[in-house]
């Protein structure tokens, strides 16, 4: 296929995972904020948020201070910020029309819909105040439906070839990163056994990271006991069977590119690489990753991770 | 205002249908308005759900619009059809021989038939490609020719389109959506079909691949991106051809040859279809700040690396200067008279004609000669005083740049409107397709409809609409 | 007068340019003011050289390059006989009619000030108004004795009507605005490109002039630089209805900047080896 289509559907993934994941941050973000001071309400929430979706410094440039209404503003609407919603959104549908003829019908609507949404939002409300709570929560929806509604649609609709796999490399990857990006924010909450920090002031913040990926219900599943900072490390970085953990997210990188590899007859640099990541995660015990420091850990993967998509760009997108 | 009377497709200016629109009459007679109303939304669900949308240059908002289409099929008989087929097929062979004798030996010129500084003046004649023949010497693959009617057997062709003309994808997609609306009223005629085109269309391009490749040849499909208001139709062709929808930087040229960046890497390419202007082709050959084209391009299409559909240059037979000298274009290189008539049309480069024209304004409809899209250009009757003047002034200053014809009684046909059922003017662009082994056409066409009462101004960049066109068996 | 010169072209990509092609005008052809003796052109680089001729008649060479190239260098060297035939163009290859050059291209298309200008433009018969244009663009143009365009790069500059009102431009504009005029007139006119070869430092790469034609005379040069008709010291490469037609190095490739020098170097007058050294 051509190596623009390819480029385009990695990069469609990639902006409709980051919408969603934006959409997550700012769901809990304004659950914690809405805690009274002792249940460990820092003030400092939408700050936080800010540095979850790595977007603190670009903020500080044109906004003043983190309020709630600047954040949400930043984060849904300007088009200024090239990881707002609305951005991810726009570029989403630019690469999807642009490749129109490889997605099903239905990717594309779910996609159109929601920016026309968005549109809706923007045209209609002056800036600073389209968000009150009551409207933000359907918002968000939207957005999660989106994402939703395409991944579901490429999942049960998309001919299992190369612009399938280059779709899924591109979710996977943008998965990795904001499982990882998300972690290395709240790091010094996930503190190994014995070590008593914040008590049961941090449990809304745990809990706040478990929703951030989805995750509330597959913790109580998987470990059958109350929350644990360490176990929130292991299912979000180690736990093959979560789906949003860092080596579900290589089990499914390095699926898909050996696909790719088996039909083009060539395996490469991308393939090798993520084999070895994968390899490593699969090799790791939790105490390891908190032994090493779990900060230096999701800095060496955010790094991996970004090689990855070099590779994968050099191997295929960039021919 | 002059009043004029208009041949009706339908009723033929009686009070009953003709044959060939017997059922559609009845269809209408038993339909209820709100019923049409029904269907009529419905085909527009439809319209958008599958995507069809246009961006009309200049509009503010640039985004995408529907092009308004109207649910009452335009019935056309299999006699009737096979006349215009014969003169259309004509038509393009004789342009296709004056495009190889343009850029060759010039023969027209020196028997003086066409004076020579419309061919060596015209801003799309290309001096580059003097000297160079096109593959099988055929230079427009693709053919849009604009017929309209004017009574029973009366077809005057409006304009020859061979660069690269567009709306076939209406065509098509008209079709299927009429197929699914009105099965009953499609089942009750024996409707000629038209979805083989892609398929007559991809056989055609390959036919003409460069000779001597052996293996299948590999064609793609260049846009100049999504921002282009064809692009639906670029990546609906695309779609429906099975083949690449490539933008220019996804080719490149080493040694002559085209490839297509792929994620397997550089593929050969051996036909391109490529729906950007000549200007904007390779920054080495034309425009060089083109950021649409392909660099080296034109040299791989003169070494016969690669073939152009249509080729480079054929804009110099479809401008409208050029076009007054058709049938004797015809009669010159195929030693026939043309079986589908020209407009009358006085150019205004001559004299006595521009006298004419100025002092008939009020009747005639001007055209600039290398404009389209409806865009520059005067409709007399319809026009106010003022833009009469405007055009006057223009006439008395560059009367090469015009041309007059006067306003034709364009046929009318049913069209539901606000106002119910009322008669609309129509025009009929079908599509001739040249190949290696002859020319063929598809049966039928994008009839485009002024949706405005009155209004002789069908294009969709002025409010036009389009509806599907049926050839039947004669009843 | 014996010629013998040395062109060379370097132009640099930054980032270095991937899948670069090229067309080059770099090589004379003989008519009765020029006889080419001898002629060749090199490039630094893996490539295959492909010759040709363009429409108008100009020999072409062209080339691909994968890339990365960060460096093109080109050198052209050749010796040329030439006569001073009072800058009238002889038995030079046409494929085309004069009327064809009579055509406006986006470089050479007037505005209503070259209009007005090319209006006031008088003279008895048509080779007298041609030397009155030439007189009163090359007036028009200021052109200060230090920046005597020895070094300008192969570009085309911004076209007739720009460089008009600017008063101001390489040897590229003045020829446009000539060309524009000429036509005007009623004239064919064509750009040429080639090299001006003087004894002293003066001598030009990348110069460009005018050719007019006249009925029953044939094509006449007019170099509105220099205020002169074309005599021994023009050695003539290309022409074309603008300068891009007849542009000594035409690149394209995926490159941010490109950057070009071209200089001209005299060599002793003596024949061409067989092998020249590196």
């Amino acid at each position: 296929m051509l190596a623009r289509t390819a480029d385009n559907l990695f990069w469609l993934a990639r902006y409709v995972e980051r919408a969603e994941f934006t959409a997550r941050i700012i769901d809990i973000t304004a659950r914690l904020a809405a805690l009274p001071k002792a249940y460990g309400n820092s003030g400092s929430e939408w700050e936080s948020a800010l540095s979850a979706v790595g977007s603190l410094e670009r903020f500080n440039e044109t906004y003043d201070t983190p309020d709630e209404a600047s954040v949400i503003e930043f984060l849904i609407f300007d088009p200024e910020n090239a990881s707002s919603i609305r951005s991810c959104i726009e570029l989403a549908r630019t690469n999807a029309r642009a490749v129109r003829t490889a997605l099903t019908a239905d990717m594309w609507q779910s996609i159109n819909a929601c920016w026309l949404e968005l549109r809706n939002y923007e045209q209609t409300r002056a800036p600073f105040e389209r968000m009150s709570r009551e409207r933000i929560d359907p918002f968000l929806d939207v957005v999660k439906t989106m994402s939703r509604d395409f991944d579901g649609a490429g999942y049960r609709n998309m001919l299992r070839n190369d612009a399938y796999w280059f779709n899924r490399l591109g979710l996977y990857m943008e998965r990795a990163d904001n499982t990882a990006r998300i972690l290395d924010v709240k790091y010094h909450v996930l503190l190994p056994e014995n070590e008593t920090v914040g008590g049961s002031l941090d449990y809304f913040q745990w809990t706040a990271i478990l929703r951030a990926v989805n995750a509330f219900t597959a913790y109580h599943w998987v470990y059958r006991q109350g929350i644990k900072p360490w176990l929130i490390a292991d299912l979000l970085i180690l736990k093959k069977e979560m789906p949003r953990s860092l080596t579900s997210c290589y089990d499914n990188l390095a699926h898909f590119l050996d696909a790719i590899g088996r039909a083009y007859g060539v395996q490469g640099p991308s393939q090798r690489h993520a084999r070895s990541v994968l390899l490593r995660l699969e090799n790791c015990e939790v105490q390891d990753v908190f032994q090493n420091g779990m900060h230096e850990f999701i800095t060496q993967f955010l790094t991996d991770n970004s090689r990855l998509g070099t590779l994968v760009a050099e191997q295929y997108l960039l021919n | 205002m002059v009043e004029q009377t208009f041949w009706d497709e339908m009723t033929s200016d009686g009070a009953d249908a003709r044959a060939v629109y017997a059922r559609v009459d009845q269809w209408l007679r038993d339909t209820p308005p709100d019923v049409l109303a029904a269907r009529r939304s419905q085909a527009e669900l439809l319209f958008r759900r599958i995507g069809i949308t246009f961006a009309v240059y200049g509009a503010k908002d640039a985004g995408e619009r529907l092009i308004p289409f109207d649910i009452i099929p335009r019935v056309i008989g299999q006699s009737e059809w096979s006349l215009l087929e014969k003169g259309l097929i004509q038509r393009v062979k004789a342009i296709n021989a004056f495009l190889t004798d343009i850029y060759g030996a010039r023969e027209i010129l020196r028997a003086g038939l066409i004076p020579s500084d419309l061919v060596y003046r015209n801003p799309h004649f290309r001096p580059e490609m003097a000297g160079r023949r096109a593959p099988h010497d055929i230079w427009v693959h693709i053919a849009g020719i604009d017929i309209v009617r004017t009574g029973e057997s009366d077809f005057y062709v409006l304009e020859d389109n061979a660069r690269t003309p567009s709306g076939v994808s209406y065509m098509l997609e008209n079709r299927e959506v009429m197929m699914r609306l009105l099965p009953d009223l499609f089942g009750a005629h024996r409707v000629a079909p038209v979805e083989n085109y892609t398929d007559l269309l991809l056989n055609c391009l390959r036919s003409v691949a460069p000779i001597g490749s052996s293996r299948e040849p590999v064609v793609a499909l260049l846009t100049p991106g999504q921002y282009n208001s064809a692009y639906y139709e670029h990546s609906f062709l695309a779609d429906r051809l099975g083949v690449e929808l490539v933008e220019g930087h996804d080719l490149s040229v080493r040694d002559d040859v085209v490839y297509m960046r792929t994620t397997q890497g550089p593929k050969r390419v051996d036909v391109i279809y490529r729906r950007i202007d000549d200007d904007y082709l390779d920054p080495l050959a034309f425009r060089a700040d083109s950021a649409l084209g392909v660099p080296g391009l034109v040299n791989a299409y003169n070494a016969g690396n690669v073939t152009l559909s249509n080729a480079i240059g054929t804009g110099v037979a479809d401008d409208k200067a050029m076009y007054t000298y058709m049938p004797e274009i015809v009669r010159f290189y195929l030693g026939e008279e043309a079986i589908l008539k020209n407009v009358p049309t006085w150019r205004c480069r001559e004299a006595d004609a521009l006298k004419y024209v100025l002092e008939h304004l009020g009747e005639l409809v001007v055209k600039e000669v290398n404009g389209s899209g409806g865009y520059g250009m005067l409709v007399g009757p319809h026009a106010t005083r003022a833009e009469i003047e405007d055009f006057r002034a223009k006439l008395t200053e560059a009367p090469d740049n015009y041309i007059a014809q006067p306003t034709l009684s364009l046929s009318t046909c049913p069209a539901f409107v606000e106002s119910g059922v009322a008669p609309r003017h129509v025009d009929l662009r079908p599509f001739v397709l040249t190949g290696a082994d002859g020319s063929r056409v598809v049966p039928g066409g994008l009839t485009r409809v002024a949706m405005r009462a009155g209004s002789l101004v069908v294009n969709s960049s002025q409010g036009g609409g389009t509806k599907d066109t049926w050839i039947i068996e004669d009843a | 007068m014996r010629i013998h010169i040395r062109h060379e072209i370097v132009q640099t990509f930054t980032p270095p340019a991937k899948g670069l092609n090229a067309i080059m005008r770099l090589t004379p052809r003989s008519h009765e003011g020029q006889h080419v003796i001898d002629w060749r052109v090199e490039i630094d680089a893996d490539c295959r050289l492909r010759n040709s001729d363009d429409s108008f008649g100009n020999l072409t060479q062209a080339i691909s390059l994968a890339g990365p190239t960060g460096q093109l260098r080109i050198a052209a060297e050749g010796v040329v006989e030439t006569f001073d035939a009072a800058g009238i163009v002889r038995n030079s290859a046409e494929r085309f009619p004069p009327e064809l050059f009579l055509r406006e291209t986006l470089l050479t298309t007037p505005d209503a000030a070259l209009r007005a200008f090319a209006s006031d433009v008088e003279g008895s018969d048509a080779i007298e108004r041609l030397h009155a244009l030439l007189v009163r663009v090359s007036e028009r143009f200021e052109v200060p004795e230090d920046a005597k365009p020895t070094k300008h790069a192969a570009g085309a500059g911004p076209g007739a009507a720009h460089a008009f009102a600017a008063s101001a431009g390489s040897a590229h504009d003045l020829a446009h605005v000539f060309v524009a005029c000429a036509r005007l007139m009623g004239a064919p006119a064509r750009v040429v490109s080639g090299h001006y070869v003087s004894e002293d430092e003066a001598s030009a790469a990348c110069h460009a002039w005018a050719e007019a034609h006249v009925e029953g005379v044939g094509w006449i040069g007019f170099d509105p630089l220099l205020g002169i008709c074309p005599h021994e010291s023009h050695v003539r490469i290309a022409c074309g209805l603008d300068a891009l037609d007849a542009a000594p190095l035409r690149t394209a490739g995926a490159s941010a900047v490109v950057d070009t020098t071209s200089i001209l170097v005299r060599m002793a007058d003596r024949q061409m080896q067989g092998q020249r050294q590196q």
